[in-house]
């Protein structure tokens, strides 16, 4: 199969499904000419006219609640908002309003609606552009969270989501972007939300990550096996619904868990995941469940600081290996 | 103005080159707003500054030395390396922080007014902002408020015709961002960005306004950004002729033109002034590759007060 890159995966996700359904539109700051701030949506206004690729001046509050009026009578958007540090800005129209209408008005109110948003850190952009909310999100009944990371995923995904009928938000960790791997042409099918994937199957340890960390937690599970320990890699791929069934499947045959998280420690999706482990099967457990995140301090913009708050495959191996007994 | 000049277009050729991480916003082009506004600051008085910030710090009398180490991560930085380019402060000297959300800093600046207004202190607030950050929803909030509270604010919008690659006139259904403050009941004036007596003349008068307790004043400095928003920008959405166009305007230029044919500047002194500024910009490069790394072991101090 052909590679691609993440970006180049998710503009093709983007124009299949704007020619399959004329609802889809994109809304933005700097999505057209410019192509969005990581060239995602680079040439799709030339292809579909200023119609469907709706640039907006910078007001994050006002588009994303006009996204969600929009979907009410049928509309399609899927939303870019440029950095996901901006979420602070949107989190009301989509806390209070997008997430909240199916329920109350029942089955006439559907909010199909996708935010798609660059998380993380990784490249020094300092501590109002590496942020990483997806726990807030997850924390909301009534929205969907979703953070692939390979190319494929982000396709699949990507088509799921704007079939949804429901508002999601779709986190493209800006380390993903250049990344490439291989990825199926036009037609492809869409990949079920709330389906985490096994990446790599193993016996001793398993290791639960997703988005740019997914990759780290291959990296590491390489490193370990050259110690002669043999980890199991669970790409989450959606952090709302969590997909626990996968998860515990695993965790009942390894006995280890390591959760990999950017975010920092408290109130994460890797706290959350931990305790549902213990909850349903404490006793499959051969030692403590380990986590690697981020501490609970801003992401410092100055590299050697960066490096040193943010999770990497050398930490999740560490992690894992002294679950092993390996140290 | 020289000495933003000259720093802006070496941190350019710094992240160009890869030898400073992240992202920076060069204020080239826009050098006679910061100078002419810090200029009729006093001691006591306040600035809140954008992503687009070097040159506010600068004017304000920020130290290109320790700018320059932020920009490098160290230590010796602003900001000891956690803020980065566009997270930056020196309550000092009145300088309370650049701002990575655009839009970020309006009502900061607002409360800042308040609090100097409540305390009955003299001091004043000069909001710098962008074209772009008047359409959040939060300038038109606090606009309103310092209105009905008569707050000792200025607030100075750079408009430099683009907000990355939205052009002003697309975002907006009105011919002048200083007409915006008709919305809230207080002066908006328009004036040419890039001509630093006509800046300094209306930062007066709104200063006198705001030190007499008479509330706001809108300041719609008109100004091109003549380089690229950051690093990697291909400018695929303006003209090269419009660029051109605007370099004719160049703000430097015609400040040293005035200079000179007032006769307070001779073309040696200008000269002399040049090799000056380019030393002190060299200086600020060594001293920020020279600074020390923060340490690793303090990352997680700092957190809480
Ligand atoms: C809330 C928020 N939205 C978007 C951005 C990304 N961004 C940074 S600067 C900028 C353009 C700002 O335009 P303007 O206010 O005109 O300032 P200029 O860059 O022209 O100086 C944008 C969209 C941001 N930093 N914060
Ligand atoms: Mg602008």
């Amino acid at each position: 199969m052909r590679e691609i890159s993440y970006s180049d995966a998710l503009r093709e996700a983007l124009q299949e499904e704007m020619s399959r359904d004329s609802e889809v539109l994109l809304i933005g700051e700097d999505i057209g000419t410019y192509g969005g701030a990581f060239g995602v949506t680079r040439g799709l206004l030339d292809r579909f006219g200023p119609d469907r690729v709706v640039e907006t001046p910078i007001s994050e509050g006002g588009f994303v609640g006009m996204a969600v009026g929009a979907s009410l009578l049928g509309a399609r958007p899927v939303v870019e908002i440029m950095f996901m540090d901006f979420m602070t800005l949107v989190v009301d129209p989509l806390v209070n309003q997008a997430a909240k209408l199916h329920y109350v008005y029942g089955e006439q109110a559907a909010c199909p609606l996708v935010v798609r948003t660059p998380s993380g850190g990784g490249r020094s952009y300092g501590p109002t552009h590496s942020q990483v909310f997806e726990a807030w999100f997850a924390h909301t009944p009534g929205l969907k969270v979703v953070a692939p990371s390979t190319p494929a995923d982000a396709k699949g995904l990507m088509k799921a989501a704007i079939r949804d009928n429901n508002p999601v938000l779709f986190v493209e960790h800006k380390m993903l972007y250049p990344t490439r791997g291989p990825v199926p042409g036009r037609g492809s099918r869409p990949i079920p939300i709330g389906k985490a994937r096994i990446a790599r199957r193993g016996t001793d340890v398993t290791i639960i990550a997703w988005s740019w960390l997914a990759l780290e937690a291959e990296a590491a599970a390489d490193a370990l096996a050259v110690d002669g320990i043999d980890a199991e890699v669970i790409d989450m791929r959606t952090l709302s619904p969590l997909d626990m069934e996968t998860v515990i499947e695993s965790v009942q045959r390894t006995g280890r868990l390591v959760i990999a998280d950017e975010a920092p420690r408290s109130g994460g999706v890797s706290a959350d995941i931990g305790v549902r482990v213990f909850e349903q099967v404490f006793d499959y457990l051969d030692g403590p469940i380990r986590r690697v995140t981020t501490p609970d301090v801003p992401v410092p913009a100055s590299p050697v600081l960066e490096q040193a708050a943010l999770p990497n495959r050398e930490r999740i191996a560490a992690a894992a290996a002294e679950l092993c007994g390996a140290y | 103005m020289l000495v933003i000049r000259l720093f802006e277009e070496k941190v350019e050729d710094l992240f160009t080159r890869g030898l400073v991480k992240g992202t920076a916003h060069p204020a080239i082009g826009q050098e006679a707003i910061a100078v002419g506004i810090c200029s009729k600051l006093r001691k006591g008085d306040y600035v809140t500054s954008t992503h687009r910030g070097h040159g506010h710090f600068i004017a304000q009398g920020g130290d290109p030395n320790r700018i320059m180490a932020e920009l490098f991560g160290k230590e010796t930085g602003y900001s000891r390396g956690r803020g980065g380019s566009q997270v930056m402060a020196d309550f000092s000297i009145g300088f309370l922080g650049a701002n990575g959300i655009t839009g970020g800093s309006i009502a900061l600046a607002s409360g800042a007014a308040l609090a100097l207004k409540n305390k009955a202190k003299r001091g004043i607030v000069a909001c710098f902002f962008g074209d772009g950050a008047t359409n959040q929803g939060s300038f038109h909030e606090a606009l309103n408020m310092a209105a009905i509270w008569s707050l000792p604010v200025v607030y100075v919008c750079e408009n430099n015709m683009y907000a990355m690659s939205m052009r002003a006139t697309d975002s907006v259904s009105i011919e002048s961002l200083a007409t915006r403050a008709d919305a809230y009941g207080f002066p908006g004036v328009s004036i040419d960005g890039n001509d630093l007596t006509a800046v300094q003349d209306a930062m007066h008068t709104a200063c006198k306004r705001a030190r007499a307790g008479d509330g706001p004043t809108l300041l719609e400095c008109c100004t091109y950004r003549m380089s690229g928003h950051s690093r990697g920008d291909q400018r695929a959405y303006r003209s090269r002729a419009e660029e051109t166009a605007w370099k004719k305007r160049d703000p430097i230029r015609a400040t040293r033109k005035q200079l000179i044919a007032d006769g307070e500047l001779t073309a040696e002194q200008d000269r002399e002034i040049r090799r000056e500024v380019r030393a002190a910009v060299s200086t600020a490069i060594t001293f920020a590759k020279r600074s020390p790394e923060p340490d690793p072991a303090t990352l997680n101090d700092g957190v809480f007060a």
